[in-house]
């Protein structure tokens, strides 16, 4: 274990170096990737085995600095993680090899493939960092190298700024977690998590529900709950699109392990009854207007931003779900929610990341990430085809892929509230379930359009026609989640018990025997009588379904072979303007939501001089508005400037005036220790 | 023995399903031309249509890719294996392992999902419209759905479909609330009109293209596969028809697996759907198909509806 550890280290350390002392981009590329690879394959093996280690693995190297200790930990929850993360890491650096082309010539190779190490490492560190001050310093070093990587492609417009917001967003939440580390640290004098999890007394009750509210928000700003989330769309789309599946896939679910670090941790599963209820609000308010605004986005990085959104907010449905369970003393239940919660996590890890390396196929093909431009790609892409086909299955929560496992484990923790003591929460909780329903109905709705309207029909833009296929070190980027999505979907089977190994500590149950029944065939939350699938079987019965279909057809049609022929298009020849275009596509969906979308629609019209029935020009501009960044954001930025304004006053750029506040802060503080 | 006599259940329930879907399309069709005064056309027609079609040579848009030519076979492996995780004619179906009734739900999903690529497949405006209305219908029809299956499945303490229905068929184990039982009922069926392209969401006699939702994302379908579309089709309406009327009148339903009690559970079945299927008839002749952005008024209000049935439950039984 502590080898491996080594080795990890040691390989992302290289790869974070040697790159920069070569200057030829292909071997830059190779010996950067070629790093991350081998460490991300130790870091897999690393995560299993912390995952079944008896006893967690613990390094801890004192330092000169007060508080300061290099204390790492591998506990089965760091140890979910770190195999989370290298398992994202390992196929974005496959992926890496061939996509990394784009950029030769405009940006440094090596300087990008650095920086991949040292993210992959920096993640990898912050889930098994055991002290909090180490923790914080990782933390910063991920949030900023994510930020060099989002700002790659600064000079084209919009990245900068992108740029900009993400830096503020970040630090505003890791002030919060540095506050709830200090109401911890108060208390027990140390840093050291150990001290934190073993307090000498508790903290006061006031002062726990501050801790809770802090830690929500600033773990909730990294992983984009909403209202936080504002960051996000803009951030994750811009940066390459490896970084993007690194960022979305894995580096939101850091915020999601400090979460249940502190909740189930920390707090060591002492909540009030409505901290759970609270964290089940924000996830449900969060799945349905990440869902609503990716339905709307063209931009297909930025709509599978949103989506990241959507899904944090399902993870934290069945985190919520746990707490609440836990505060009732109704453990098994709770272990079932928070296992339902870090199932979604690694199946979003999967799907998400797959999604994103296929848009950034897509941009590798086309230069271009708008839905609008795309169309047939199916035809001219079939691998990157059905490996993004895999990923919005799965991504839609359809059996029988990994989506749905998860959701359906969130769901019958929601339906589990029947044993919950008190009316209000026994009402709310379904409520919740129907809102997780529309949420799943309208994520169908979000990916058939994603797929359906890039890849079927024929292509809208001249780039789209001259698509070719992405290279094969690409393709084996995707298919390595693609088999991952449908491993992860087929066989809960492996997947439960390790997840149990990660909730036991934290609920004091273990659950794996009684929710796989029937030698792992089934999956059953709590008892076989409440409710169960089984995923072998319904892959199996689709299949034999499918194939049923397919007989009967062969038998009675007796094999006549198609002929092909154009769509009718109403007596005109076809064109790619006939297609139903995106905009068109999600129309419905936004006049019924329009309260929450609030649509303008701007047409401008220019008629021939003879006759005001033919037209010249037409202009059609249909916008939404951003709810929370015109009715939240807008008013403290304008309040943000206006106080700045103000306080140039003080600011007149002489020397001698800041000499004299130098002295006065002085007698001040001189006069206030005194 | 107990093995082979499970499969042969299954097959049973196979064979029933496809062999009578055809029949309940035609059930619906004859009651309706009865209302417009037609003597309309043999309950075997649809049988007829079918075995026409999967003779035809299909013709295939050129513009197409393989998601064209597999959606079918996709559409009608969801809807069959849905169809084969509930409760038929036995109240313990041997699948019910498999898969509870979110299970069942997903699977419908699966096959919308892939209708909607269908529909967008072939590149024409048709296509594209259907697929984007199905979407807004589906996306609202499932909250409803979701919350009035919940509603039920707590007064039988499972979302085991099986368990659902043999508790209430023999009424043990449950927790009687009519008024919930009768609000969930009513969301139900209106989820199971739009579900099924029914009247007054979608009128499935029609091809004028500015109404249809379903038919227009078949309309490029030709041939066999236009034969495995409207098979689909005709399953999913039978699941429907069945869940309504096996989890809220299950009676005369088979509680064991033997042959008198089968013979006479898929004798009530067959009438308890078919004359469900008159009752849609009737409804279909009754009302006007609604304008597309009247259908979230409808839906909404099946919401609703499951919503108080939860209320219900909760505050009868204290």
């Amino acid at each position: 274990m502590t080898t491996l550890l080594t080795v990890l280290l040691a390989c992302y350390l290289l790869g974070g170096l040697l790159p920069l002392c070569t200057s030829r981009p292909s071997l830059q590329s190779s010996l950067a990737h070629s790093s991350a690879v081998a460490g991300s394959t130790a870091g897999i093996a690393l995560g299993l085995g912390g995952l079944f280690a008896a006893q967690p693995l613990t390094v801890s190297i004192p330092s000169n600095i007060p508080y300061l200790t290099f204390a790492l930990r591998l506990d089965p929850l760091a140890a979910f993680f770190v195999l989370t993360i290298s398992l994202v890491g390992l196929a974005a650096s496959i992926y890496a090899y061939g996509y990394v082309r784009e950029f030769t010539g405009h940006v440094s190779v090596g300087l990008l493939g650095s920086l991949l190490n040292g993210f992959l490492l920096s993640m990898t560190l912050v889930v098994m960092a055991d002290n909090g001050f180490f923790f914080l310093i990782v933390w910063e070093v991920m949030s900023l190298i994510s930020y060099v990587l989002v700002v790659t492609e600064h000079e084209r417009p919009g990245v900068r700024e992108a740029g900009l917001f993400y830096l503020i967003m970040t630090h505003a939440g890791t002030a919060f977690i540095i506050l709830t580390f200090l109401l911890f640290a108060q208390e027990t004098g140390s840093f050291s998590f150990e001290a934190f999890r073993h307090p000498d007394q508790r903290l006061p009750e006031g002062l726990r529900s501050i801790a809770f509210f802090t830690a929500l928000i600033g773990f909730g700003a990294k992983a984009g709950l909403v209202p936080l989330h504002v960051w996000l769309p803009y951030a994750h789309p811009a940066a390459p699109s490896h970084i993007s599946a690194l960022m979305s896939g894995v580096m939101i679910k850091t915020a999601i392990y400090g979460l249940i670090r502190v909740y189930f941790d920390f707090f060591e599963g002492q909540f009030l009854w409505w901290w759970g209820f609270t964290v089940l609000s924000v996830g449900a308010f969060s799945a349905l207007l990440g869902v609503m605004y990716a339905l709307m986005e063209h931009d297909l990085k930025s709509l599978l931003a949103f989506s990241s959104v959507e899904n944090v907010g399902i993870i934290l449905l069945g985190i919520g779900a746990g707490m609440i369970f836990h505060t009732y003393g109704l453990d098994e239940l709770a272990a079932l929610g928070l296992l339902a919660g870090l199932y979604h996590t690694i199946n979003h890890a999967a799907f998400k990341a797959l999604l994103f390396l296929g848009a950034g196929s897509l941009l590798f093909a086309t230069h271009t990430r708008n839905i609008e431009q795309y169309g047939g790609l199916l035809r001219r892409m079939p691998w990157t085809g059905l490996c993004f086909l895999i990923g919005a299955v799965s991504i839609a929560a359809l059996p029988p892929t990994s989506g749905f496992v998860s959701e359906w484990l969130i769901f019958q923790s929601l339906f589990l509230s029947v044993q919950l003591p008190t009316l209000f929460l026994k009402l709310m909780l379904p409520i919740v379930a129907a809102i997780l329903a529309l949420t799943g109905a309208l994520a169908v709705a979000c990916f058939a359009k994603a797929f359906g309207l890039s890849f079927l029909a024929q292509p809208r833009s001249p780039q789209a026609r001259h698509a070719v296929e992405v290279p094969v070190s690409m393709r084996i980027g995707m298919g390595f989640l693609a088999a991952s999505c449908a491993l992860l979907g087929l066989a809960p089977m492996l997947v439960v018990p390790l997840l149990d190994r990660v909730t036991a500590p934290f609920t004091g149950v273990t659950i794996s025997d009684k929710v796989l029944a029937f030698d792992g065939w089934v999956v059953a939350p709590v008892t076989v009588e409440f409710s169960s699938i089984s995923m072998p079987v319904l892959a199996a019965l689709l299949v034999g379904a499918g194939g049923l279909g397919l007989a009967i057809a062969r038998l009675l049609g007796k094999g006549a072979p198609a002929r092909y022929s154009r769509t009718w298009g109403c007596g005109l020849p076809l064109t790619p303007r006939m297609e139903y275009t995106a905009t068109a596509f999600v129309q419905p969906i936004k006049q019924v939501f329009e309260t929450i979308y609030q649509p303008t629609v701007k047409l401008e019209r220019e008629f021939l001089e003879q006759s005001k029935y033919f037209i010249r020009h037409q202009r059609f501009h249909s916008h939404i508005e951003p709810l929370f960044e015109k009715y939240v954001y807008q008013p403290v930025v304008t309040g943000l400037l206006a106080a700045a304004e103000r306080l140039r006053v003080i600011q007149a750029g002489s020397l001698h005036l800041y000499l004299t506040y130098i002295f006065l802060t002085l007698v001040l503080l001189l006069l206030w220790a005194g | 023995m107990q093995v082979m006599l499970q499969i042969g259940l299954v097959f049973m329930q196979l064979i029933l399903l496809l062999a009578l879907s055809p029949f309940i399309v035609g059930v619906i069709r004859k009651v309706k031309a009865r209302l417009q005064c037609r003597r309309g056309a043999s309950l075997v027609q649809p049988y007829a249509d079918l075995a026409k079609l999967f003779g035809k040579q299909p013709v295939i848009s050129s513009t197409t890719s393989w998601i064209f030519t597999a959606a079918p076979y996709i559409v009608f492996a969801s809807t069959v294996a849905a169809g084969l995780l509930m409760p038929v004619f036995i109240s313990h179906t041997p699948l019910n392992f498999a898969g509870n009734i979110i299970a069942l739900v997903y699977l419908l999903a699966l096959g919308t999902f892939f209708l909607i690529l269908a529909g967008l497949d072939a590149g024409s405006a048709f296509g594209g419209m259907g697929s984007s209305r199905e979407a807004i219908v589906a996306t609202l029809a499932e909250p409803a759905m979701i919350l009035s299956i919940l509603a039920i499945a707590l007064t039988a303490g499972s979302t085991n479909l099986s368990t659902i229905v043999h508790q209430s068929a023999l009424l043990e184990g449950m927790v009687l609330a009519p008024p919930a039982h009768l609000m969930a009922l009513a969301a139900m069926f209106i989820v199971t009109l739009a579900e099924t392209g029914r009247v007054p969401v979608d009128n499935p006699a029609t091809h004028l293209e500015l109404t249809m939702i379903h038919e227009a994302m078949l309309l490029e379908y030709s041939g066999r596969y236009l034969a495995l579309m409207e098979w689909a089709a005709g399953i999913k309406l039978l699941v429907f028809l069945t869940l309504l009327v096996n989890v809220f009148a299950p009676w005369g339903i088979a509680t064991s697996a033997t042959p008198s009690a089968l013979a006479t559970g898929v004798a009530v079945y067959v009438m308890k759907v078919a004359g469900l299927a008159v009752i849609i008839g009737v409804i279909e002749s009754m009302f006007a198909k609604l304008r597309l952005f009247r259908v979230p008024e409808l839906l909404g209000s099946a919401f609703i509806l499951a919503l108080l049935a939860l209320v219900f439950f909760y505050t009868l039984r204290g």
